[in-house]
């Protein structure tokens, strides 16, 4: 890099148009793009509460009732609101990349789109299922 | 600065938390964040609760899910800045930042999972 550079005569000079910081605001598609890659902000913040929980639930009952009263906190319901949404972005997004990100071919064909959402879909729900099963029974 | 062969292993991490976080998280943040502080569902108790986390494979879930969901936020997030910003100058910063943000996470979530009665 710190070399002296080589010049040719009527060498093109490499022409690169300015980007605006804000390019992602001029378009649906990128800002679409934009708020998909904001979603990894709510996936840790609900990394930290739930660390937040776990450690108050290690604080005995009295602690952990302290918790259950400080998410009853308006402000954490609108931020909870906020995240589940984001987090719902996140999920749908990611299930309908997952065939971009792995072309499966079988027998030289690629398998169709759908057959690599759907199982997504399927883990997801079986999953919901299962955790609001064990949290919700008495 | 990171190293080219970095690359493969921070991507699967990334990879690896978004499926964790698309499959489990909209569920557990529907019940915790809003179904039980708003009354709509009953939480289960706090023994309950205490008997399902502290049980082996639920400090597994709740350590994996944890870890892989912040180095997911890491990846995802290092690029959004490097996108959406144009600060290519605080490269380094963030990548210590986000993957060391990450790795703190990680630390806490494996302490406080191991040692909870």
């Amino acid at each position: 890099m710190n070399e002296a550079p080589v010049y040719t005569k009527y060498h093109p000079r490499w022409y690169r148009a300015r980007v605006s910081t804000y390019w992602w605001s001029r378009r649906w598609a990128y800002l679409k793009f934009i708020l998909r890659e904001l979603s990894s902000i709510f996936v840790a913040y609900f990394a930290i509460l739930t660390l937040l929980q776990v450690r108050a639930l290690g604080g005995g009952p009295e602690a952990y009732a302290r918790f259950q009263a400080w998410m009853k906190a308006p402000i954490l319901i609108a931020l909870n609101a906020l995240s589940l949404f984001f987090v719902l972005v996140h999920a749908l997004t990611w299930f309908h990349l997952a065939p971009k990100a792995m072309a499966v071919r079988m027998r030289g064909r690629r398998v169709p789109d759908f057959l690599i959402v759907l199982p997504n879909y399927i883990a997801w729900l079986a999953a919901s299922a299962i955790l609001a099963w064990l949290l919700l029974r008495r | 600065m990171a190293k080219r062969s970095n690359e493969p292993v921070l991507w699967a991490l990334f990879s690896a938390g978004g499926v964790v976080a698309a499959l489990l998280i909209p569920i557990l943040l529907f019940l915790y964040g809003l179904a039980f502080p708003l009354g709509w569902l009953e939480p289960p108790a706090y023994h309950r609760t205490l008997a399902l986390v502290s049980h082996p494979l639920g400090r597994l879930v709740l350590f994996v899910l944890c870890s892989l969901s912040l180095f997911h936020w890491a990846h995802r997030f290092r690029y959004t800045l490097y996108d959406g910003l144009q600060i290519k100058h605080l490269n380094e910063v963030i990548f210590f930042l986000c993957y060391g943000g990450a790795a703190a996470g990680t630390a806490l979530a494996g302490y406080m999972l191991w040692t909870i009665p």
